[in-house]
Order: C-alpha cells, then sequence, then structure tokens
C-alpha cells in the first residue's frame, strides 16, 4: 500500500483504490450541519431536490452552536424550524444551543471516528481530522446533496506532509504550531490539497484538533493526524501510514525552538513571532472556539490567571467550545479561576467567532483572540483589530492589558492589585 | 457593456458577506445588497448583471457559506476571473452555475469595458482579445445546465465521473 491517508479513506468510500487528483463520488460516513445553513440545506433538500427523508438519521449530526443561544426572535423561530425538522425526520444526534460547537461535541460523542469521511456545512469541519477522519467543509447545496444520496463528489487530494521534530517547550503550543504552518504555507498553500501531520503522537486530541480545524487557514481540504497515541484509538486496520506514500511537500517544524506566534489583522497568514508585535494594548481577550476551547485550553488559561487579575480595562470572555468542556473546568477549579480573574462566560458554543451575538466586538476594540480567523470585521465592526495567539497567550495578555508572552510571567512576583505586568515595567 | 470589479488577493467570503448579513440572521429576500456590503460598499448598488469580478490569488477564501457566491448570482456577476480560488468557494460557485475561470490578468483595472462570451472563455476589452483557458468539459457541463442541483436531477449522478 502507497497511498496517502485521504487516498486511503477516500477509496474505501469509493469502494475502488483511487489516488490524487482523480474526481470520484464516495460514500459519506457522517454529515454535520448547524443552526447558520440547516435553513437554506433543508430548503434545498426538499424544495429544490424534492427529496422528503435524508438518506440515513444515524449518520447526521445536527448542531445548534452558531448563535446559541438564539440573539434574536428571528434566529429563535429558525432554531425552533429546525428542532422540528429534526424531530420530523427522527435524527437522533441532534446537538441544541448550549452543548457546543459541532466539530468539538462530534469528536467527544464518539460520532467522528478514524478513517471516516465526514462532510459538514462549515469550513472548519478539518478539524475531524484529529481522530484520524477526513473531515471537509462544504456548502449549503453540496450538504444537501449529500444529506439526500448519502454520497458526494470530490477531488482526490494531493497530500503535503507536515513533519514536527522535538518537542513543544514550556508557554509553546498546537496553536503556535498552527500559526507557524500558516506563516510558512501562506493562506493558499495548501489548496485543493490535504495535510498530514507527521510526529505528532505525543499530542493530545484537543492539541490534534487546534491543528486540524486551522487546516482550512492555508486553504487546506482537510487536515489528518495518524490516530497514533490516542486511548480511545479505534483506527480501522487499513488505515495506516505507509512509507511509499506520495507527497507533494514536506514542511519541517521544528517544536524545540517555537517561540510564541501571533496573527495580526486582518489575514491569519499574517504571522510574526509575539516578540516583534510590539506594544498591543488590548481591550478584549477572548478564550474559546472550536480551535482553543477546550477543558484544556481553559486550563491552560487558569494556570497563568491564578492569583492574578485581568487588567483594568480589559474585557476577557471565555466561551467553551462545548458543555463537556464547561463541566470539566467546573469540576476542578478552573472555572472559579478565570472568574476570580475576572472573565465572563459565555454559552458554549461559537460564541463571538462569527460577529453575532456573545461579545461582539465595535469599532475602538482591540482583541486578542484565540480562535481561527482575524479577517476584518469577522467579530463585529469591521474597524476592529483581531489578533490571533494561543490560550496562553491570552491570559498573559488579559493580564498586562497588552499582548505578552505566557513565558516571561511565571516566575513573576504578584503585585498588590494582581498584575504583574507593572513588576516587568518596573 | 459590462465592467470589471478589481479585487485583490485573499478576498475572503467574510468580505463578501459578513457573517453578520447571512440570511440566518436578515433574510433570503436582503441577501442581493449584502455582497462587499462592508469591504466596497459602492458594489452592490451599482453592479450590473454581467459584470465580471477579476481578483488576484485564493479568491473566496474562507467560511464555507454559500451565501457568498448566492449574493454574487443575485446581482447577476457574468464570471470570476483569479489565477486560484479557494477550495469551497470554487465548489459552490460551480455548484450555483457561476463561471469561474483561472487566469491572472493584471491588465484589467477597475472600471474597465469588457465583453465576455462564456461559452468560448473569450474576453474582449478594448481591442484586445484574452483567451481564458477552458475549464473541463464537465464542468462546463455544469454551468450550462444551470448548477448541480438541476445536473444532478437530469443525469442521477455526480460530475466527472461516468455513470456505472
Amino acid at each position: 500500500m502507497s497511498q496517502t491517508l485521504s487516498e486511503q479513506i477516500i477509496s474505501r468510500a469509493a469502494g475502488r483504490s483511487v489516488q490524487a487528483g482523480e474526481v470520484v463520488t464516495a460514500q459519506i460516513d457522517l454529515a454535520m450541519i448547524h443552526d447558520s445553513i440547516a435553513p437554506s440545506v433543508i430548503r434545498i433538500l426538499h424544495e429544490e431536490l424534492g427529496a422528503t427523508q435524508v438518506w440515513d438519521v444515524n449518520r447526521i449530526a445536527v448542531a445548534i452552536d452558531h448563535v446559541a443561544p438564539a440573539a434574536t426572535p428571528q434566529t429563535a423561530d429558525a432554531q425552533n424550524k429546525l428542532r422540528g425538522w429534526v424531530r420530523q425526520q427522527g435524527i437522533p444526534n441532534f446537538f441544541d444551543a448550549g452543548r457546543g460547537i459541532a466539530h468539538q461535541v462530534l469528536i467527544e460523542e464518539g460520532l467522528a471516528r478514524p478513517g471516516m469521511l465526514i462532510v459538514g456545512s462549515d469550513s472548519h469541519s478539518t478539524a475531524y481530522g484529529a481522530v484520524g477522519a477526513l473531515g471537509t467543509g462544504m456548502g449549503a447545496t453540496d450538504i444537501a446533496l449529500a444529506l439526500a444520496t448519502g454520497q458526494t463528489w470530490l477531488r482526490v487530494p494531493e497530500t503535503i506532509r507536515v513533519q514536527a521534530h522535538g518537542q513543544l517547550g514550556t508557554g509553546v503550543t498546537a496553536k503556535d504550531v498552527a500559526l507557524k504552518l500558516a506563516r510558512e504555507l501562506r493562506a493558499d498553500g495548501a489548496t485543493y490539497q490535504a495535510i498530514e501531520y507527521h510526529g505528532f503522537d505525543s499530542f493530545t486530541l484537543g492539541q490534534r484538533t487546534t491543528l486540524t480545524t486551522m487546516a482550512i487557514e492555508v486553504g487546506g481540504k482537510a487536515g489528518i493526524v495518524p490516530p497514533h497515541g490516542l486511548a480511545a484509538a479505534d483506527a480501522p486496520p487499513w488505515l495506516a501510514l505507509s512509507d511509499h506514500a506520495t507527497y507533494s511537500r514536506t514542511i519541517d517544524i521544528d517544536l524545540d525552538n517555537l517561540d510564541p506566534q501571533i496573527a495580526a489583522p486582518n489575514y491569519v497568514d499574517n504571522v510574526v513571532d509575539l516578540r516583534d508585535v510590539g506594544r498591543v494594548n488590548v481591550d478584549v481577550v477572548y478564550l474559546g472556539t472550536c480551535t482553543n476551547g477546550r477543558y484544556e485550553d481553559l486550563a491552560a488559561a487558569a494556570r497563568i490567571l491564578r492569583g492574578r487579575r485581568v487588567a483594568p480595562g480589559v474585557r476577557m470572555m471565555v466561551v467553551p467550545a462545548s458543555s463537556e468542556a464547561l463541566q470539566l473546568a467546573v469540576a476542578d477549579g478552573t472555572l472559579a479561576t478565570l472568574l476570580a480573574a475576572g472573565a465572563t462566560l459565555g454559552t458554549p458554543g461559537c460564541g463571538a467567532c462569527i460577529g453575532r451575538h456573545m461579545g461582539v466586538l465595535g469599532s475602538t476594540d482591540v482583541c486578542l483572540f484565540t480562535g481561527n480567523r482575524n479577517f476584518r470585521g469577522r467579530m463585529g465592526h469591521p474597524e476592529a483589530q483581531i489578533y490571533l495567539g494561543s490560550p496562553e497567550v491570552a491570559a498573559a495578555t488579559a493580564v498586562a492589558g497588552y499582548i505578552a508572552d505566557p513565558r516571561t510571567i511565571s516566575d513573576q512576583a504578584v503585585t498588590d492589585d494582581g498584575r504583574w505586568a507593572t513588576v516587568l515595567q518596573a | 457593456m459590462a465592467r470589471v470589479w478589481r479585487f485583490g488577493a485573499d478576498v475572503n467570503t467574510d468580505q463578501i458577506v459578513p457573517g453578520r448579513f447571512a440570511p440566518y440572521v436578515t433574510s433570503e429576500a436582503e441577501l442581493r445588497k449584502y455582497p462587499f456590503i462592508e469591504a466596497r460598499p459602492e458594489f452592490a448598488p451599482s453592479v450590473q448583471p454581467g459584470d465580471v469580478i477579476v481578483a488576484e490569488r485564493n479568491f473566496g477564501c474562507g467560511s464555507s457559506r454559500e451565501y457568498a457566491p448566492q449574493a454574487l448570482k443575485l446581482v447577476g456577476i457574468g464570471a470570476i476571473i483569479a489565477p486560484s480560488f479557494a477550495r469551497i468557494f470554487y465548489r459552490n460557485a460551480l455548484n450555483l452555475g457561476i463561471p469561474l475561470f483561472e487566469a491572472d490578468l493584471p491588465q484589467l483595472s477597475d472600471g474597465m469595458e469588457l465583453e465576455l462570451d462564456v461559452g468560448q472563455g473569450r474576453l474582449q476589452v478594448g481591442g484586445d482579445t484574452i483567451q481564458l483557458p477552458p475549464p473541463p468539459a464537465w464542468m462546463q457541463e455544469v454551468w450550462n445546465i444551470g448548477g448541480i442541483v438541476p445536473y444532478f436531477r437530469t443525469y442521477g449522478r455526480f460530475p466527472g465521473e461516468a455513470a456505472s
């Protein structure tokens, strides 16, 4: 066998051996739709395609995560209509407002599994590569066709291999790896291609999800981590790395010498080392999203915020990626630490990532965001400035009041008002 | 006469239609007012059917929102020409029947008048004729029939693979 993981997964889904470049029709293992796009999908499914039933109720997952809970009467009505449709169709895998972001929830629920071909009505469906699935985002029409037929058509992608060397240092995270890759590949470096992440066996499932959610930010059709070293790995025997697979390119990444990275406005590939970002005062620190809203992200922030306070004039929002992340953070005191530091808690879900609710930005706001996009207007007002960074950077920034390196604070004394930044400036 | 609307590189779908203007939070009927509402507010009020978007690389990156190309279709965009497109946007536009051509045309500037023969892939600008690289035959079939839904309803299969 000399196929990439994408070729292996699509071969199985297409029922024949395929290779990069072919356009094939493939069986889908799982299709995801969320509240934002579901109304269009359902309209196309019934009105344009004339289908009355989805192809397999057990292979569809529906989540209300993009505006959760509803922000307006209109979104409330749309969500009620979606709930009614789910009941009428008899779809068991329905995750209502508050359960969390579809990508995180489908992984937690064990619905996304190694070797699956998963399509979602969301570009960050590349997330499912964290468990060794091929996840890819599509528009409403493609997803409606998938719901009607259980199939989709796709071009088998070439694959870029990312090869990690060494181990991350303290205060450097999977997010910094993802941003470094955006810096190397740029926003279109993986267009029409998949990414395989090799050498990340020590990464947790959460860290892997941080990488794979950001595969789309370099144009990737999918981003897949081989399912090695996962406690719950149930990889099918046919899914395995081959020494003879053909890669379009290999990118080596030196984890030992990686420094915290920041994506400056307004492009995800506008990445610099944090130390080169200069003094950037922030108004908002936003911790959450499918990229960095898991329990381990909240816990990492809490380790830095313990015994400290969010700087005066800074608003810190915490929006867990899922109810499970929130419950874990409640159980061990992580949430109490964040709230004691002055953070505000939002409902698990996408939060302000799409600029619709739960702490959207105003025209003068400068935000350090743990999400995956800093496009102009992404989180609210188009004049707002969005910088992307890790949860550790978010916490350090919240305390300092300006974009700060988490490695500079671990040994700093905490001043009377809980700030360490004043110590640094003294 | 159609005109050129010139855009740069990495035009993302948040620029085409910001998430705050999605049909989910506004309405389907209003969508035609929203293409480039913040990135280029003069676009939606003055664009004419048949006008052509000419951009630099990676047009349509970001979100999978089909309402971005849908909004461009509603205002009657004749074609989009760029050296490269983001994958999901390319698919969505193809599915909706919007002609896309992969070509780098730095000589075309904003506001230039042109005529486009989509079927022939031929542009007339000033006295010049520009031959655009033809898309695969199956892709032209999808455009000609009006998008992927009519294609699927007609042929009972997806493009790119012969019926089995």
